[in-house]
């Protein structure tokens, strides 16, 4: 089996995003970039499936600037075996973006795609389950928890009340939730060697798919920004607060 | 404009989250609720109760049961040839079914929309929170999801809609439910209670968590929440993280126990109305949108805080 692992490069966790002063959008100059943390748990999560001797081939593929090779680079590092860059400078809608991943599923004809359940810059969550419509296959979304028996998954999933579990037919579309694994760091021999992988560079006309946005951002603004209150000298002090709101 | 809301519930009663999404449409339009399961008319006809809500569309098949994607976002995209927007809380079911929906349409989805500005145009959070993005749909056909802390709840009862029964669509026959492990609570749910409790790294672990929050949680009649730190570390079920990718979270009262204050945990609950903060570290970030502070250790300050309410 093949899996196939899309991944997008975006804002790393740790920068705290600013609004552009025009309200365009988020000033992304100069800032730090990453794999957006949910898809290096899928990247992950497909090396451990080939490990266990369950797959033969992982493919990474990024939408993206020409500098999402990096990211593709780092997921080579961490082991996939070879990589397509969809490159684009606009920013790709999640509609469109699973409109190219599903021309290279025809393709590559992978058992598994393998996502993240939402890219921490624009939060939509939406990709996986739109590839998987699009697809006409079954999804697992936000997995905590993945078996593979024979032509089927079976995928626990970290829902509101708890966990549930679901049964797919492959091929299939799983999207990655937190508790799935704990990624692996690449080590410095394996980002080396990742250098020397494959690493094809495709455009969004390759696949014949129209990209055209349909929403149109308006602005972009800064949230009502919360100020800090006070700090209390002890709990009696707490005590008294609290139950001047009314709630105890 | 013709509304579709996706009624969330379990084949018994109709959940909480269906309310938020209900106003978010009513001002867009005309409300149509989709009640989509096994045995459930007594479900649509407590939909049809909800105030301002006109048609009930009913539909019960086995296939609809456990609310796989893969058997109602089809059904979905059939009622919506006569209804102009999907409305879908935007909660793990509704996330998981509406871009289904919204790609079958060949239409983008507006995810967690925070207010309605148009007919076409919606605000929404983007980067976790730290910016807001104000968006415009081109399409014909809208697909959104609504943040149910951002609207106010429709009320339940004093509606006079109508129900009617549509054909299924059938069983895709790709998936199948296996089961479901629900965390079991007297407490009220995390992302409608008006008080919640939430515990970090520091808690040390399963034992220590419970032995300090639970009681306080109790006192105050509070739902118990958690950063993902704590999640991770296995204090409590995941389904307790409030954040960026867990809960989001706006009660009358969010105490924060021992959290540093990540930004992807301010994101999920900087919209409560008094945020209570205890970090034995003066320079914790969660002191900076914290309205009441106390910097203490949480193995003292706890207990007897729980102890003098
Ligand atoms: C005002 C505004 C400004 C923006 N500015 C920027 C910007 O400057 N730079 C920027 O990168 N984005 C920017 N975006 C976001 C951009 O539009 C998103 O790429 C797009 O909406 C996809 O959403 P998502 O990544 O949240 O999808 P989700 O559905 O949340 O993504 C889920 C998963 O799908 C896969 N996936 C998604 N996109 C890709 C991709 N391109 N390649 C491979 N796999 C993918 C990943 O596995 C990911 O984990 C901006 C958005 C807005 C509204
Ligand atoms: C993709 C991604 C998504 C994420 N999503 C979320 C999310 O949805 N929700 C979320 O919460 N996090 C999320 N995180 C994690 C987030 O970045 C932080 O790591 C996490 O919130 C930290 O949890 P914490 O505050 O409990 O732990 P820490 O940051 O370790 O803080 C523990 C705090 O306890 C205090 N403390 C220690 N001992 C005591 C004591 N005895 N008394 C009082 N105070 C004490 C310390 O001073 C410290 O401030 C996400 C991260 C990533 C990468």
């Amino acid at each position: 089996m093949k899996i196939l692992v899309p991944v997008k490069r975006v804002i790393d966790y740790n920068v705290k995003p600013r609004v552009k002063a025009d309200g365009s959008g988020v000033d992304l100059a100069n800032v730090k970039m990453s794999m957006n943390p949910f898809d290096e748990i899928a990247v992950e999560e497909a090396i451990r499936i080939k490990e266990a001797g369950n797959a033969e081939e992982i493919v990474a593929v990024s939408v993206g600037p020409a500098k999402a090779q990096e990211t593709l680079r780092t997921a080579l590092a961490m082991g996939a075996d070879r990589a397509i860059l969809v490159e684009s400078d606009e920013d790709l809608e999640p509609l469109a973006v699973a409109k190219i991943l599903k021309a290279i599923v025809e393709e590559e004809q992978p058992g598994l795609v393998l996502l993240g359940k939402q890219s921490i810059s624009d939060d939509s969550n939406q990709t996986g389950q739109m590839l998987a419509a699009l697809l006409d296959r079954p999804q697992g979304t936000f997995a905590n928890t993945i078996t593979l028996e024979g032509d089927s998954i079976t995928v626990k999933r970290e829902i509101d009340g708890g966990l549930e579990t679901v049964k797919l037919t492959l091929p299939a579309i799983v999207t990655t939730d937190l508790r799935l694994n704990e990624p692996r760091y690449a080590s410095l021999p394996n980002i080396m060697k990742a250098k020397k992988k494959p690493l094809d560079t495709k455009s969004p006309a390759d696949f014949g798919v129209d990209t055209a946005p349909r929403l149109k951002t308006l602005k972009v603004s800064e949230p009502p920004v919360r100020q800090a209150g006070e700090k209390v000298e002890d709990v009696d002090a707490l005590v008294a607060k609290i139950k001047a709101l009314g709630i105890a | 404009m013709k509304t579709l809301v996706l009624v969330e519930h379990d084949n018994t009663e109709v959940k909480d989250a269906t309310l938020a999404a209900v106003t978010a449409a009513s001002k867009l339009g005309e409300v149509h609720l989709l009640v989509a399961g096994a045995d459930c008319a007594g479900v649509a006809d407590a939909a049809a109760k909800i105030a301002g809500v006109g048609k009930v569309h009913l539909a019960d098949d086995a296939a609809y049961k456990d609310m796989l994607a893969e058997n109602i976002a089809p059904l979905a995209a059939k009622l919506m040839a006569d209804h102009d927007a999907f409305v879908a809380p935007a909660t793990t079911t509704g996330k998981n079914i509406a871009p289904r929906v919204a790609a079958l349409l060949d239409v983008m989805q507006i995810s967690e929309v925070m207010s309605v500005e148009g007919d076409k145009t919606f605000t929404r959070p983007i980067y976790a929170g730290n910016a807001i993005a104000t968006v415009e749909s081109t399409e014909d056909k809208l697909v959104l999801t609504v943040r149910g802390t951002a609207f106010d709840k429709a009320e339940a009862e004093g509606g006079s809609g109508t129900v009617e029964t549509v054909e299924t669509t059938g069983n895709a026959g790709t998936s199948e439910f296996v089961s479901r492990e629900l965390a079991k609570s007297e407490r009220p749910e995390l992302t409608s209670a008006s008080v919640v409790v939430s515990g970090g790294r520091a808690l040390k672990d399963a034992e220590t968590f419970e032995e300090y929050i639970t009681p306080l949680a109790d006192k105050l009649g509070a739902a118990i929440g958690a950063s993902r730190a704590a999640v991770d570390a296995g204090y409590v079920p995941n389904d307790y993280q409030v954040g960026q990718t867990g809960k989001i979270v706006a009660p009358e009262a969010y105490f924060a126990i021992g959290i540093s204050g990540a930004i992807q945990h301010l994101a999920g609950m900087k919209d409560s109305k008094t945020i209570i903060a205890i970090n034995k570290d003066e320079d914790a970030p969660i002191f900076q949108v914290a309205d009441i502070g106390l910097v203490a250790d949480l193995f003292k300050a706890v207990p007897e805080l729980t102890e003098k309410l």
